[in-house]
């Protein structure tokens, strides 16, 4: 078992890497030109140069690749184009606040979608069944940004609940910064509920309609004694597959959800330096994205492994 | 004598009626999308059916172009990653050996970045135009119709009718369109509705953070961005757009899923 989880932290690493060079050269081989991108159509053929020689796009792509690549493992992300700003420094704050409302968001959603996938399965075919999966169909029908609005449009704007704008600053204590985040934690809790819901349902069903549950069933035990021994511990890997699987979700939804709040995370920080073309930062930034990403998939498998006896005691 | 159920229905009746208003929308459109023909933000009236949006425009005949734009986006990139997406899976799983672990690890690696993130990176040096933007959500999209496609083939290619045509000596482009894919047509098409709607859902996301189709232009998550700021004062003019992105996604999705039980069924029981 050790051999695998070994396996499998030996692939994420490799998949890291191939993910970072893939965003790198992704970039090089594309038709267009970063000095030309940041500089707009008009710049005059001097102006190009100078950018192209500070960017050091004259010497080969594959150099770059490795400097940059060193510099990320040591932690420097370089300077933005736009404004020469060190882009480590500008991302760790916007990181943590990211991780701020994720974590929040995650904190909710994660316990109500497993109540919620249970519910639906205890009352399978019934009304609270069918009134959860009206609804969460609905919710992942709709974009990430509308659900957004249309919580902000009611809660803020008609009922006047809450800020509709999340501002947080240094000052903050933590319960102000909570209220400030509400409102975005509520939106990302909606739009990872609804997913997390539906796969937690059709995880557990898998297992309720195993044969081994059919025969604790004829065997007498009770409803309790079967989901405790027999239900539960196999359907612990597929339920934490689909809550990792969900966070990886969380990601781009706090992209969207960070614009539509203008709140000043990471997701904002991408999108604002995409529209400026400034590759340096978008490179850093899908890259930290990238990374959480792979992350999530492999705590993911390695859970599954873990929690799967067979893989447990090999024979 | 085929009975279509009553939700299937109401999904053919909704999504037929976008694509018609998606196809006639000059002729519908009471006014020019682009013309300015009131105040800003009036509210629902007789002569303007949804209201105007934030410059005074008719924000009905704005969601009937703005949904061709949508419609049209969503389904040209539909179109790339299903044809390029089922040959390429296909043609792998035909030939075999090398060609289909290369090309399935290197889809694997393209998945394991967030679709969202690696449009993104890419539209931070493409110049964000309508063509440009069809193909790469339609590249980056091929990745899951890929893995599908892979799936479903992998269990066509060890029957006998397959070995059964390798052994008469035919092409590979041959089995790949004249054995595999039509015995792999049914869940492709489930899919394919499926596909559709993250699409609508990706262009809307990818306009609404100001990195799909440009202005003038506006699909319906443009009209989205150009009518935030009215949601402060209690206008509702940015949500129109997400109810008709619900109702075309809910629509096609219940297409999808009679699609999906029809060919269940007629697994269960072929002569019945």
């Amino acid at each position: 078992m050790i051999k695998l989880v070994i396996q499998r932290l030996a692939l994420g690493c490799l998949l890291l890497l191939a993910a970072s060079a893939l965003i790198f050269f992704g970039i090089e081989i594309l038709p267009g030109d970063a000095a030309q991108a940041v500089l707009g159509r008009s710049a005059t053929a001097e102006a190009l140069a100078n950018l192209r020689a500070e960017m050091g796009l004259g010497r080969p792509a594959i150099v770059r690749y490795f400097e940059w690549l060193g510099g990320v493992v040591r932690g420097d992300l370089g300077v933005a184009l736009t404004n020469g700003v060190d882009i480590t420094s500008a991302l760790a704050d916007r990181f943590s606040k990211t991780l701020f409302l994720a974590f929040w968001a995650a904190l909710i959603s994660v316990p109500l979608a497993i109540f919620l996938g249970l519910l639906a399965v205890r009352f399978r075919d019934r009304w609270p069944d069918k009134m959860i999966s009206a609804i969460t169909l609905t919710l992942i029908s709709v974009p990430e940004f509308i659900v957004g609005y249309v919580i902000m449009f009611f809660v803020a704007v008609k009922w006047q609940l809450l800020n509709p704008l999340s501002i947080v600053t240094a000052n903050m204590g933590v319960f102000e910064r909570l209220e400030a985040i509400l409102l975005p934690v509520l939106v990302l809790t909606f739009v990872v509920l609804a997913q997390m819901m539906r796969m937690t349902r059709a995880a557990i069903l898998n297992v309720m309609e195993s044969a081994y549950i059919e025969t604790a069933e004829l065997k007498g035990l009770s409803r309790f004694e079967i989901i405790a021994r027999h239900a539960f511990p196999n359907s612990i890997a597929p339920v934490v597959n689909v809550v990792m699987l969900n966070m990886a979700y969380l990601i781009v939804g706090v992209v969207v959800v960070e614009v539509v709040f203008n709140y000043p995370g990471m997701g904002q920080y991408l999108v604002d330096h995409v529209t400026k073309r400034d590759v340096p930062v978008v490179q850093a930034a899908g890259l930290i994205f990238a990374a959480v990403y792979i992350l999530f998939n492999m705590f993911a498998d390695i859970i599954s492994i873990l929690a799967n006896p067979r893989l447990r005691h090999p024979k | 004598m085929m009975r279509i159920p009553l939700s299937a229905l109401i999904g053919l009746f909704f999504t037929g009626l976008f694509f018609l208003s998606a196809i006639f929308a000059p002729w519908i459109a009471p006014y020019d999308p682009s013309a300015i023909i009131g105040d800003f933000w009036e509210p629902i009236s007789w002569e303007h059916w949804l209201g105007t949006d934030n410059i005074g425009r008719d924000l009905l005949s704005r969601m009937i172009y703005g949904g061709r734009t949508t419609i049209f986006v969503a389904a040209a990139a539909t179109v790339i990653s299903f044809t390029l997406g089922t040959t390429l899976a296909f043609s792998a799983v035909v030939i075999g050996g090398w060609v289909d672990m290369v090309l399935s690890r290197f889809i694997d690696l393209i998945m394991s970045i967030p679709t969202l993130i690696f449009a993104l990176v890419v539209l931070s040096v493409v110049p964000v135009t309508i063509p440009v933007l069809i193909l790469v959500m339609g590249l980056l999209d091929l990745t899951r119709v890929f893995r599908l496609a892979r799936a479903v083939s992998v269990d066509i290619n060890v029957m006998d009718y397959v070995e059964a045509a390798k052994l008469r000596g035919e092409k590979t482009m041959w089995i790949v369109f004249r054995e595999i894919l039509p015995n792999a047509l049914s869940p492709l098409v489930a899919e394919l509705g499926l596909r559709f709607i993250f699409m609508v859902l990706f262009v809307s996301t990818l306009s609404f953070l100001g990195l799909g189709v440009q202005p003038p232009d506006a699909d319906w998550g443009g009209i989205v961005k150009e009518n935030k700021e009215g949601l402060i004062y209690g206008i509702p003019a940015a949500i129109v757009p997400g109810i008709a992105i619900a109702i075309l996604a809910i629509s096609v999705n219940l297409i999808a899923d009679w699609v999906l039980s029809r060919t269940a069924s007629l697994k269960g029981g072929r002569n019945g």
